[in-house]
């Protein structure tokens, strides 16, 4: 294993330190290992808690700050946080008009977050959960434990932080990132896998010709090994996956082409120019967009596109002002 | 069964956990994100760790909710909630009781069980930790019909998970993140099943000791 650490088990601490001294704008708990706004709690606003595993970086920490998450909470990496850690974070953001959980449909992040919202209502904090559903290549059945929380966190995090930001209560944010949610679609290529640090060796191996279709953020294999192909042809597959279960003829579209970890930025946007030509062919227009690494494995090497079907007024909430580590604009 | 039969069981599970670290996070690899060993060996060490700070007068329930608090807090993942829950429901079952005898050990099982399934909601053949408990609870309160002892009921127990934990490999995963890969699940054992294994086999090597 050849990483940037000093000891297996002090990633996820020393990565704290290191964004806490980066980030005056961030008040940083290494003992309850939670990252909240360094203004928090705000009288009169709806408070936005996130988490998650560590290794998705900058997801969740990178978004906590002005219009968008009140705080974090980083796991151990690709682990759900824990129900102590979820509750320090609500109560460190409750301005007295309730909190907003958004939580990535993972059964850890599921059970977690539910613990805690149970306890933070023991302590008369009113707790609202949305919980991101967005990866199509998980069928929503009985057989599955439903489909992955992915890219649309960020749009989630992004628009109901806005709407939070603008003073509205929190059935409305709620309600909101639910929108978003159901608007959203993600699916997810890996042209490698990664390496958990404290397992020491990478999760799965791929032959040099191979890639992985419908992965998920933790470097988990995905439904499918197919022969590696050209990043029109992998674009292609993966738009045609979105497009079929939420088609996108006419719409107007926020998209996220999200680098995993291990892929360079010029190659995504070689991904980036084939969801353009595919969105023309198609008469969607792209209203807005977004190339990067936002939502990681690690160093996972691979690609995710992300497509929301905006309305006049989400896209006004994307737009509005945004200043966190890892987004920032408008102001 | 004391205080100190519940803390012996604790130590040993925490034991053999750490020394399967390595498979239980090798079997996550192959249809998880490989961590589970980690995790489980992290919350059962708290376990352990929280047991000194219990009153000496402490009550076996106790131990048991102590157990499975530091373990929630601990552990994250699924396994975290899961776990720490079923030793709480379990705890809980067991009361006030100073002393506890095998059929009230029964009952804080199928309360451990009920537990978790209230939480993760699977049934039997989803490929996960019930395939092993299920199994083992019913095998233990089997041997109970049939008066056995403490250690006699728990061995039942541990036997069944096993069996139980290698029924899981032809399972395709309908519950938690081995359920994404579809088919591809098929061909494992489940890893929560295996760690359940653990459990029940430091419950009987712990009731061994009653004789």
């Amino acid at each position: 294993m050849r990483k940037l650490i000093n000891n297996p088990a002090d990633v996820v601490s020393d990565a704290l330190r290191g964004l806490a001294a980066a980030h005056p704008s961030l008040r940083v708990d290494l003992e309850a290992r939670v990252v909240v706004r360094a203004d928090a709690p705000r009288t009169g606003k709806v408070g936005l808690v996130s988490g998650g595993g560590s290794g998705h970086e900058p997801l969740h920490a990178g978004f906590v700050g002005f219009g968008m998450l009140d705080a974090a909470c980083p796991g151990e990496v690709f682990t759900s946080p824990v129900p102590d850690q979820i509750l320090a974070a609500t109560a460190a953001v409750d301005g007295g008009q309730g909190v907003l959980h958004i939580v990535k449909n993972y059964t850890g992040d599921v059970l977690n977050f539910k613990m805690a919202a149970e306890l933070a209502e023991d302590d008369d904090i009113e707790v609202a959960s949305v919980v991101v559903d967005d990866d199509v290549a998980v069928q929503d059945s009985t057989f599955t434990a439903g489909r992955r929380g992915t890219g649309a966190t960020l749009f989630v995090e992004k628009i109901a932080g806005a709407l939070a930001e603008a003073g509205a209560g929190l059935t409305e944010v709620a309600a909101a990132a639910r929108e978003v949610n159901e608007r959203t679609r993600s699916f997810g290529v890996a042209l490698s896998s990664c390496t958990v640090p404290a397992a020491g060796e990478p999760t799965f191996t791929l032959g040099e010709d191979e890639m992985e279709l419908g992965i998920g953020i933790h470097g988990e294999p995905g439904r499918e090994r197919a022969e590696l192909a050209t990043a029109d042809e992998i674009v292609n597959a993966a738009l045609a996956a979105i497009h079929t279960d939420m088609p996108l003829d006419g719409a107007e579209v926020l998209v996220l082409v999200n680098g995993m970890g291990g892929t360079p930025l010029i190659e995504q946007y070689i991904a980036y120019a084939a969801a353009a030509n595919w969105f023309e062919g198609h008469g969607v227009t792209v209203a807005r967009s977004l190339v990067g690494d936002y939502v990681t494995s690690l160093e996972m090497a691979g690609c995710m596109i992300t497509v929301c079907r905006l309305t006049p007024e989400l896209r006004r909430l994307w737009d509005a002002p945004v200043e966190t580590p890892a987004l920032r604009w408008g102001r | 069964m004391d205080a100190a039969f519940f803390a012996g069981w604790l130590r040993r599970a925490a034991e053999l956990i750490e020394a399967d670290s390595e498979r239980l996070t090798r079997l996550d690899a192959a249809i998880g994100d490989g961590d589970h060993g980690l995790n489980l060996n992290r919350g059962f060490s708290a376990a352990v760790a929280a047991l000194p700070a219990l009153p000496d007068d402490t009550v076996p329930g106790k131990v048991l909710i102590a157990a499975g608090r530091a373990i929630v807090s601990k552990t994250g993942g699924a396994s975290g909630p899961l776990y720490g829950g079923a030793l709480r429901a379990a705890g809980k079952a067991l009361g006030d009781a100073p002393d506890v005898d095998e059929a009230a050990l029964g009952a804080a099982l199928r309360a451990a069980l009920d537990g978790i399934q209230g939480l993760g909601q699977a049934a039997m053949g989803d490929k996960t930790m019930v395939d092993a408990l299920a199994p083992a609870v019913d095998a233990y309160e089997q041997a109970l019909r049939r008066h056995g002892d403490p250690a006699a009921c728990a061995e039942a127990a541990a036997e069944a998970a096993a069996h139980g934990a290698v029924a899981t490999v032809p399972l395709q995963a309908r519950k938690g993140r081995a359920s994404y890969l579809g088919t591809r699940s098929i061909g494992h054992e489940d890893p929560g099943a295996a760690s359940t294994v653990l459990l029940m086999r430091a419950l009987a090597d712990a009731a061994a000791g009653t004789r």
